[in-house]
C-alpha cells in the first residue's frame, strides 16, 4: 500500500491541478494494473462494500488507546472525521510491511462473513502492520469518503496522458458500469467492443454567469432555456433496453418506472440529456416533491400518482448509435425537437425562451419563479457538447435569491477542514418578542470572518450542549436561499432550500432582524407563483 | 486567601501585589515570555528572564521599566519568592514559580518538553499547585521527533529546488522562525526572511544567538537570487502581494495545528509540517505528573476537556478562563507585527 499512500499524500498535499495530475501519472507508472483499477475506483467514489461497522472501529481504537469513551468522542468532534480520529488515537507502534492496495481491499472484503470478535482480531492485526498515514488510508477504505479533490475531469486528464488515449474517449469509458473486480485496466481503457450498453456520456456542466449578460456578445448567437430545478439525468435507449443515469453517476432506471415509456418514444441508439422533474398536469412541482421519491425503496402506486415524474429534454448526445456531441448545439437542438413529441407527459422538450435583446431576456428571467425555475440557461448556438464543468459556451444565469436578516442563536463546530472552528450556525427570526429558529447555514463567510465569528462565539457562549453552544442573540446575518416551503417538521413551520450566509450585517442589531411574518409572506408569494 | 487568584486582569498575587502575564494594564507584571497573548503593552513595571528581555523590550518599545532575573534566581517581593524556570517554549520563555510559607505554585506559561536546539530545555519544577496550558490538550495531538520533521522540511526544500521552485515556509515570527532557521539544513541553498522575522532575528543575534545567514527580502534581490531558496515568513504574509515575487513557489506551514487534515487543508498550503512549540498530549500528562502537584488549573485551548480528563485520573483540576490563545494567537500576532515593518 506504500504507493497508494504516497499517491494519497501527494494528492492531499497539493492544491494545484498540475501537481495532482503528475502524482496520478507517477502512481500509474508504479502500481500494478489491478492496483491502478482500484485506485481509479476509489478516487471516483466507488469503494469496497462496508464489512465492518464504523462504530466498532471506533470502539476498538478507543480500547487500544486506553482513553475514556467521552474523550474519544470529544476528539472526534474536534477532528471531524472518524477514520482520522481513530488513526490519531491509536498507539504509534507498528511493524513495517508492504502489502498491495489490492491485498488490503481483498482483506477488507474477506471480513464480511466473520463474527465480530474475529473481525476485531483481523483489524487489530492490520493496524499493527501499518504506519500512521497507511492506517488512515486503510480506515478510509473501510469507512469511505476520501474526498481528496480528484474530479472526474482530473482523473480523465491523467489517465489519457498516461495511457496515450484521447480525453473524451477516457471520459466516456470511465462512466458507466465497470468494476475493478470484473474489468482489467487495459480492458477498461483500450477495448472498443462496447460490451457495456448502459454507458452514459459525461455531463457538460455550466458555470454561473457573474458578469453582465452583455459581455456574452450578440443575443442571436445564443439559445436560452429555463433552468429547471430537478435532478440532471441522461436517458439512454440501446439494444432495446432503457438506462437512466443521474449526474452523480448512478444508474437510477428503477426509480422512475414511468420512463419505461421511453422505449416506445425513442429509437435504439439514442442518448438524451435532460432534467428529472416532477410534473403534474402541465406544471412542474417543487423539488421537495421529488425528494419524497428519492429515498424510497418501494414506490407505492399512491406516490407514483401524487408525484409523477417527467424528463425534460435539453440535448441529444447519441443518435442512431452515433456519438453526435461534436455537432453544433443548434443542430442537436433541431434533432431533439424532431425527436420529442409535443407535450408528452413523460418526455418533454425544454422550451426555448425567445428573445431579441438581453433586456427582453432579463425580463423573462425575472419571471423565473412563475415557472418554478431557478433562472435562465444560455447555450451558444455553435457549441459542441463538452465534458465536465467548462466556461465559455454554456452559462447559468440564476435569479437573485430570496434574503432575510436573521439572528444567530446557536453555533456548532465545523467538520473536516473546519474542525477547530465554530462554523455551523442556527438562525432565528422574531415572533413577537421571541426568537424562533428557522434555518441552519454554514457557508458564505470568508475564512477571516469565520475566525472572527468563532472568537465571538467562544466569548459569548451562554450554554454548552456537547458540540453546540447557545450564544447571546446579537449577531445578524443576511441569509440567502433559493426556495421556501411549508414544513411541519420545523418549529417555524417553514423550510428553506440552499440557505447560506450572504453577508454579515454588522450594521444591524438583533432587534432589526426580520420576523416570522416576513417569512410567511415570502412563503405565500412563492406559493402564489406556482 | 489563595497565593494566586484568577482575575479579569490576569493571574494575581495579592500578597505581593503583582500579576503574572496580565492582559490589562497593571502596576507590576511578571511576564513568562514575549508572545503577545502573554506580554501585553501598558504595564508600569515588567519583570522577565534575562533571555526574554531584549525581545520584549523591542516589541513593547520599553525603556528602563523592565527588570530581569536569570533562570533559578529568586526575587522576594513582600515575603513572596518569585523565580523563573525554563519552559522550553521559545528562547527566554519561563515557568513562574511562586512560594510563600512553604506553599509552592507554578504557572507554566507556554511550554514544551521536546528539545528544539535553541530554547533552554524545559525543567520540571515540584509544586503544590500547577497552572498548566493545554493548547494541544487532546489525545489526537502527538508530535514526532523534531529531526523527522526537519528531514521532511529539508526533503521538501530540495525537491522544490530541483523543480526550480522557491520554498516558502510560514511560522510565527518569535520562536518558530528561529527554530526553523536553527535546524534546517542551511547547506541546501540560500535562506531569506520576511521583515517581521528579520527584525526579531536581529534582536536575538545581538544577544548572542547564532543563526544562519538569512537576509531580509528586499528589492535588491532578483528572481535568480530567490529561485530555489528558502523563505521564512509569518503566516500573515500568505496570500499577500509580497508573495508574488517568489513565483513559482511551494508553500509550507509549520504549526502543531497541521496535525489535523482539516486545518491543514484550510490553510491552503501545499505542505503542513507538524512542528509545535507547545507540549503534545503525552508531554502535557508527563509534565503534570512530574510536578507532583495535588491541584491543577488548566488554561488555553482545550482547558475544559483537559481538566475533565485530569479529574477522571483523580487529579483535582479546574478550567480557568484566560485571554491566552496558544498557537492561534501566536499566528495572529504576526499579522500585527507585519504592520509595523
Ligand atoms: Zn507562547
Ligand atoms: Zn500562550
Amino acid at each position: 500500500m506504500k504507493h497508494f499512500t504516497r499517491l494519497f499524500t501527494d494528492l492531499d498535499q497539493t492544491t494545484k491541478t498540475l501537481g495532482k495530475i503528475k502524482a496520478l501519472i507517477d502512481y500509474f507508472g508504479k502500481a500494478s494494473d489491478q492496483d491502478k483499477l482500484w485506485a481509479i475506483a476509489l478516487l471516483s467514489h466507488r469503494r469496497p462494500k462496508r464489512t465492518v461497522n464504523a462504530n466498532y472501529l471506533a470502539q476498538w481504537a478507543n480500547e487500544l488507546s486506553g482513553l475514556p469513551e467521552w474523550l474519544f468522542y470529544e476528539s472526534y468532534t474536534v477532528v471531524g472525521d472518524l477514520a482520522e480520529t481513530i488513526t490519531l488515537v491509536l498507539p504509534s507502534e507498528f511493524e513495517e510491511s508492504d502489502f498491495s492496495l489490492t491485498y488490503w481491499i481483498d482483506f477488507i472484503k474477506a471480513l464480511e462473513p466473520l463474527e465480530v470478535p474475529e473481525k476485531k482480531e483481523k483489524i487489530l492485526w492490520a493496524w499493527g502492520q501499518l504506519n500512521e498515514t497507511e492506517r488512515f488510508v486503510f480506515n478510509k477504505l473501510i469507512t469511505g469518503g476520501f474526498r481528496i479533490g480528484v474530479s472526474q475531469q482530473l482523473m480523465v486528464k491523467a489517465l489519457a496522458k498516461f495511457a496515450d488515449v484521447k480525453e473524451n474517449v477516457v471520459a466516456h469509458r470511465l462512466m458507466g458500469n465497470w468494476s475493478p473486480e470484473l474489468d482489467t485496466f487495459s480492458g477498461l481503457l483500450y477495448t472498443t467492443d462496447g460490451t457495456d450498453v448502459s454507458k452514459p456520456y459525461p455531463f457538460y456542466l455550466a458555470y454561473a454567469l457573474e458578469d453582465d449578460v452583455h459581455t456574452l456578445g450578440e443575443p442571436h448567437e445564443w439559445i436560452a432555456e429555463r433552468k429547471w430545478d430537478g435532478i440532471r439525468g441522461q436517458v439512454i435507449v440501446r439494444s432495446g433496453q432503457l438506462f437512466v443515469w443521474s449526474r452523480g453517476e448512478e444508474l437510477v432506471t428503477d426509480k422512475y418506472p414511468e420512463y419505461q415509456e421511453m422505449l416506445k418514444l425513442l429509437p435504439d441508439g439514442t442518448a438524451i440529456d435532460g432534467e428529472i422533474l416532477p410534473f403534474k398536469g402541465d406544471l412542474p412541482m417543487a423539488f421537495a416533491a421529488l425528494q419524497t421519491r428519492i429515498g424510497r425503496k418501494n414506490l407505492s402506486a399512491k406516490l407514483l400518482k401524487e408525484v409523477p415524474v417527467a424528463f425534460v429534454a435539453y440535448d441529444v448526445l447519441e443518435w442512431q448509435g452515433e456519438d453526435i456531441r461534436t455537432w453544433k448545439f443548434e443542430d442537436r437542438r433541431a434533432r431533439l425537437e424532431a425527436i420529442c413529441p409535443v407535450n408528452h407527459p413523460v418526455l418533454r422538450l425544454s422550451p426555448a425562451v425567445t428573445f431579441d435583446t438581453w433586456e427582453q431576456l432579463a425580463l423573462e428571467r425575472e419571471r423565473s419563479r412563475e415557472f418554478l425555475s431557478e433562472g435562465i440557461m444560455l447555450k451558444r448556438k455553435d457549441s459542441i457538447y463538452r465534458n465536465g464543468r467548462r466556461r465559455g459556451d454554456w452559462w447559468k444565469w440564476k435569479i437573485n435569491p430570496f434574503t432575510v436578516d436573521a439572528v444567530m442563536i446557536y453555533a456548532m463546530r465545523g467538520h473536516g477542514r473546519r474542525a477547530n472552528l465554530y462554523t455551523d450556525y442556527t438562525f432565528a427570526v422574531w415572533d413577537g418578542d421571541q426568537l424562533v429558529p428557522f434555518t441552519k447555514a454554514y457557508s458564505g463567510l470568508t475564512d477571516e470572518e469565520i475566525r472572527e465569528v468563532d472568537r465571538w462565539v467562544k466569548q459569548n457562549t451562554v450554554e454548552r450542549f456537547g458540540p453546540v453552544r447557545s450564544v447571546k442573540p446579537e449577531l445578524v446575518f443576511e441569509i440567502a436561499f433559493e426556495g421556501i416551503n411549508r414544513s411541519s417538521r420545523h418549529k417555524s413551520g417553514i423550510a428553506l432550500r440552499f440557505p447560506r450566509m450572504a453577508r454579515w450585517r454588522k450594521d444591524k442589531t438583533a432587534s432589526e432582524a426580520n420576523t416570522l411574518n416576513d417569512l410567511n409572506s415570502l412563503l405565500r408569494f412563492s406559493e402564489a407563483g406556482r | 486567601m489563595a497565593l494566586l487568584q484568577f482575575t479579569d486582569r490576569g493571574i494575581f498575587c495579592e500578597r505581593a501585589g503583582v500579576y503574572l502575564d496580565p492582559w490589562k494594564p497593571v502596576d507590576k507584571a511578571i511576564v513568562s515570555h514575549g508572545h503577545s497573548d502573554h506580554a501585553h503593552w501598558g504595564h508600569k513595571h515588567y519583570l522577565c528572564t534575562q533571555d526574554a528581555m531584549p525581545v520584549i523590550r523591542h516589541r513593547l518599545n520599553l525603556q528602563d521599566n523592565i527588570q530581569t532575573l536569570a533562570y533559578g534566581e529568586t526575587l522576594n517581593i513582600n515575603g513572596v519568592d518569585f523565580s523563573f524556570h525554563p519552559a522550553g517554549h521559545i528562547p527566554g520563555s519561563a515557568q513562574i514559580r511562586v512560594e510563600h510559607g512553604g506553599e509552592v505554585w507554578v504557572f507554566s506559561g507556554d511550554y514544551k518538553l521536546q528539545h528544539d536546539g535553541i530554547s533552554t530545555p524545559f525543567e520540571p519544577v515540584k509544586c503544590n499547585v500547577f497552572i498548566t496550558e493545554s493548547t494541544f490538550g487532546l489525545p489526537v495531538y502527538k508530535w514526532k521527533p523534531q529531526q523527522e520533521v526537519f528531514d521532511e522540511i529539508n526533503a521538501w526544500w530540495r525537491n522544490n529546488q530541483q523543480q526550480g521552485k522557491t520554498s516558502v515556509i510560514a511560522g510565527y515570527t518569535l520562536g518558530k522562525a528561529q527554530r526553523i532557521l536553527k535546524n534546517v539544513d542551511a547547506s541546501i541553498g540560500r535562506i531569506f526572511t520576511h521583515g517581521a522575522v528579520d527584525s526579531i532575528n536581529e534582536v536575538m543575534r545581538q544577544q548572542g544567538f547564532v543563526l544562519p545567514e538569512a537576509p531580509r527580502v528586499t528589492d535588491e534581490f532578483k528572481k535568480p537570487d530567490l529561485q530555489g531558496a528558502l523563505i521564512v515568513c509569518p503566516p500573515s504574509a500568505l496570500g499577500s502581494p509580497w508573495m508574488r515575487r517568489f513565483l513559482p513557489y511551494s508553500l509550507g506551514v509549520a504549526s502543531g495545528w497541521m496535525k489535523l487534515r482539516g486545518t491543514r487543508r484550510r490553510r491552503g498550503a501545499d505542505r503542513g509540517f507538524v512542528l509545535s512549540d507547545h507540549a503534545d498530549w503525552d508531554d502535557l500528562n508527563l509534565a503534570i505528573r512530574e510536578t507532583g502537584a495535588s491541584k491543577v488549573f488548566v488554561t488555553h485551548g482545550y482547558a475544559e476537556i483537559f481538566s475533565q480528563w485530569l479529574s477522571s485520573r483523580a487529579i483535582e483540576a479546574y478550567e480557568v478562563k484566560t485571554r491566552f490563545e496558544g498557537e492561534l494567537g501566536e499566528i495572529d500576532e504576526s499579522a500585527k507585527e507585519e504592520g509595523q515593518v
